[in-house]
């Protein structure tokens, strides 16, 4: 075992396309590494051993020779953990719902016969993050040998866009379907060069694992320096961001999936406060239910909770009963009184109206 | 509940306009919010164009997309051409590229002008079934999407066709500013693929609740809508003098015309008896040239205008109402 994780710790070494992983100092990756690595090793080397289990230390032995012999296999392995480290390290792509919706859209308007979609992402770029806030379809055909992109359009919609929004700037693209394939890598040449490491996103559409899969990657050299260079895809962490009215927008949206027709209404004034209302005493039901799990002993108290709660009950302020009924008869005076005048001055130009009629 | 609303402004037989509901689908709601967000700080409004297609009554608007703000800088900026270039484009992604209507942000409900009525009245001389839809952004943030979707009457469409805004047209054609835009109910579709979507950004997404709509805050609002309706009532009331006036000279414009030829017959008679030549008849109108009736059109507008803030302005209070009374329920006080 030990010698395992001791090839596989000067792998990485000799092979630092992370400067992180050079220095000894973050162990922790390593350390986290190592054991998976060490776990991957042993399942590799358990599958291709084929000679009879000797005793313990023989194995050892066995499997060092093995093990030479199958570096330029395990090379690749461990590069692929190394990657997977490097995800943490690398720009988070921070998605608005409005690009997803833009997707599933374009991908549902597809042609016959297209089994994805590609187009441009656009959006803004920060050091450690990447915003995407637009996006556009761009037609292309693919088939088996070839792809073909009609950059013409994609140029001149994203002139377009640049007038609208003079903020954003290309910074990738994304394409509807669960794998990468070849035709990927060619249109993300094509892609790098309109912006510097440029993301690409895919949206699995299809929905293969019962899910709509959204993933981003960024583009990375991979192979032997100096021989044949490949393009590897390193995934990246996805959040999603929204605005204060967007993430209202989208709550209002939701409501279309309980309804059998897919449609839903706006609702009027009052019916939204109640609606919200109600949304605040479900949520005080399910912690009063769990109170009482507590109190009966069927569930295990636990501290953190109990602070939000203190912090819960604390928050209604503790107001004496006559500055309450003051500020309270204070409030509902003024909202009558602006009623009252709305009211007022509403009869006042229907009067006005009529009379200039006569 | 919309419609039943809608015949009671209107005042028109529901079934008289081509358009009875209107459909949205998710992804055109999300594009307004975003374009509103991102190039519309400050009471500037966003403008675009809605895209879509008429599906026996109802108008389905499938997407939508942003008109660039009017900048002094932009001289030679080509609107239309800006227009063609987009619709094109849209058309190789098989994106609904029928025009269907455009929509505007408002600034705490004021968009009821001279501006709007013109462009909605040559949307709607062209396309039958367009409309206009309102985005209050200031609204939405205070909780709940407010998306208004409106048209002209047919009545209005008549009068704007004329041109001819005087008092006598407008008494002929009976329209109160209550009959000059009627709300059509709108209607929120999403795709079975958008709503999977939506599952799953609900399960991934860590952004919390914020109960903006319970906020109990009201103050602010209020004021900025009173001044509003303030600033407009202010303008009503100029108006109003302004008839006045144009009344008063109109009745007194008519006793000097009576005054005049009673003189003239008095005058005449009298030559008469004297035997000279009676005077020549002078043409009275040159004399008297009779006022210039002011437009009422701005009139209307306003009182429109007007009407519309004192509703938003009710409804808002009734909505703080109901929390004041909440959070009294909260405080275990009963009055």
């Amino acid at each position: 075992m030990s010698v395992h994780k001791q090839v596989a710790r000067t792998k990485i070494q000799n092979n630092s396309l992370n400067s992180s992983a050079r220095s000894p100092a973050p162990n922790l990756p390593i350390g986290r590494a190592s054991s998976k690595i060490s776990d991957w090793l042993i399942r590799v080397v358990a599958v291709t051993d084929t000679r009879p289990p000797t005793s313990a230390r023989g194995q050892q032995h066995e499997s060092h020779g093995d093990l030479r012999s199958l570096s330029s296999s395990l090379f690749i392995i461990i590069l692929h953990f190394l990657y997977e480290i490097m995800a943490v390290h690398g720009p988070v792509v921070k998605i608005h719902p409005v690009v997803l919706a833009s997707i599933v859209d374009s991908y549902e308007r597809r042609n016959e016969g297209a089994s994805r979609v590609i187009g441009t992402l656009l959006g803004t770029t920060d050091k450690h993050s990447v915003e995407v806030t637009n996006c556009f379809s761009v037609p292309h055909n693919e088939s088996e040998d070839e792809v073909a992109v009609d950059m013409e359009f994609a140029k001149n919609m994203y002139e377009l866009h640049k007038k609208v929004s003079p903020s954003e700037v290309i910074i990738g693209w994304y394409a509807t379907g669960y794998d990468i394939t070849e035709h990927s890598v060619l249109i993300h040449e094509y892609y790098s060069r309109e912006a510097p490491n440029p993301i690409h996103l895919t949206v699995d559409t299809a929905l293969q694992s019962n899910k709509m899969n959204i993933r981003a990657y960024v583009s990375s050299q991979m192979g032997v320096p100096g021989k044949t260079v490949g393009v590897m895809f390193t995934p990246l962490t996805v959040k999603y961001i929204y605005y204060d009215t967007e993430r209202i927008g989208v709550d209002l949206l939701h409501r279309t999936r309980a309804s059998p027709s897919r449609t839903n209404g706006l609702t009027t004034d009052l019916a939204q406060v109640a609606s919200a209302a109600g949304r605040v005493q479900e949520m005080l039901s399910t912690v009063l239910s769990y109170i009482e799990d507590v109190l009966s002993g069927k569930v295990m108290a636990d501290n953190s909770v109990g602070r939000f709660l203190m912090d819960l009950v604390n928050k209604v302020p503790k107001i004496t009963a006559e500055d309450f009924e003051s500020m309270l008869n204070s409030n509902i005076n003024d909202l009558l009184m602006v009623t009252y005048l709305a009211n007022l001055t509403q009869a006042q130009i229907a009067l006005n109206e009529k009379l200039v009629v006569l | 509940m919309g419609s039943l609303k809608e015949s009671a402004v209107s005042g028109s037989n529901p079934l008289d306009s081509p358009v009875k509901q209107i459909q949205i689908d998710g992804l055109v709601v999300l594009k307004i919010i975003k374009h509103y967000q991102e190039e519309g700080q400050g009471s500037e409004v966003v403008q675009g164009v809605l895209l879509g297609l008429v599906v026996e009554d109802r108008l389905e608007i499938t997407n939508c997309f942003p008109f660039p703000q009017h900048t002094e800088d932009d001289v030679d900026f080509d609107e239309v051409q800006y227009q063609m270039e987009m619709m094109r484009s849209l058309r190789h992604v098989n994106i609904d590229h029928l025009h269907v209507g455009w929509y505007q942000s408002t600034y705490y409900g004021s968009f009821v002008s001279r501006a709007l009525l013109d462009s909605q009245f040559s949307y709607q001389h062209a396309i039958e079934e367009s409309v206009v839809l309102i985005y209050d952004p200031i609204k939405t943030a205070q909780g709940s999407l407010c998306l208004k979707a409106y048209r002209l009457t047919p009545k209005l469409m008549e009068i704007c066709k004329e041109k001819d805004f005087s008092p006598e047209a407008l008494k002929k054609a009976c329209i109160g500013y209550e009959h000059m835009l009627e709300e059509v109910p709108i209607v929120i579709k999403n795709s079975h693929l958008i709503n999977v979507l939506l599952l799953d950004l609900q399960e991934k997404s860590t952004v919390a609740d914020k109960h903006e709509l319970l906020n109990l805050s009201s103050s602010n609002h209020l004021e900025k809508s009173l001044q509003l309706l303030m600033d407009r009532v202010d303008g009503m009331s100029q108006e109003i003098v302004k008839y006045n006036t144009y009344c008063r000279n109109l009745t007194k414009q008519q006793q000097q015309k009576q005054q005049y030829l009673q003189r003239r017959q008095q005058e005449n008679t009298q030559r008469q008896s004297r035997g000279e030549p009676p005077l020549p008849e002078e043409d009275i109108n040159k004399m008297f040239k009779p006022p210039q009736a002011p437009p009422r059109m701005d009139t209307l507008l306003i009182a429109g205008q007007v009407n519309n803030y004192c509703q938003n302005i009710k409804a808002f209070t009734s909505q703080n109402l109901g929390k004041l009374f909440m959070a009294e329920a909260l405080q275990g006080h009963s009055s």
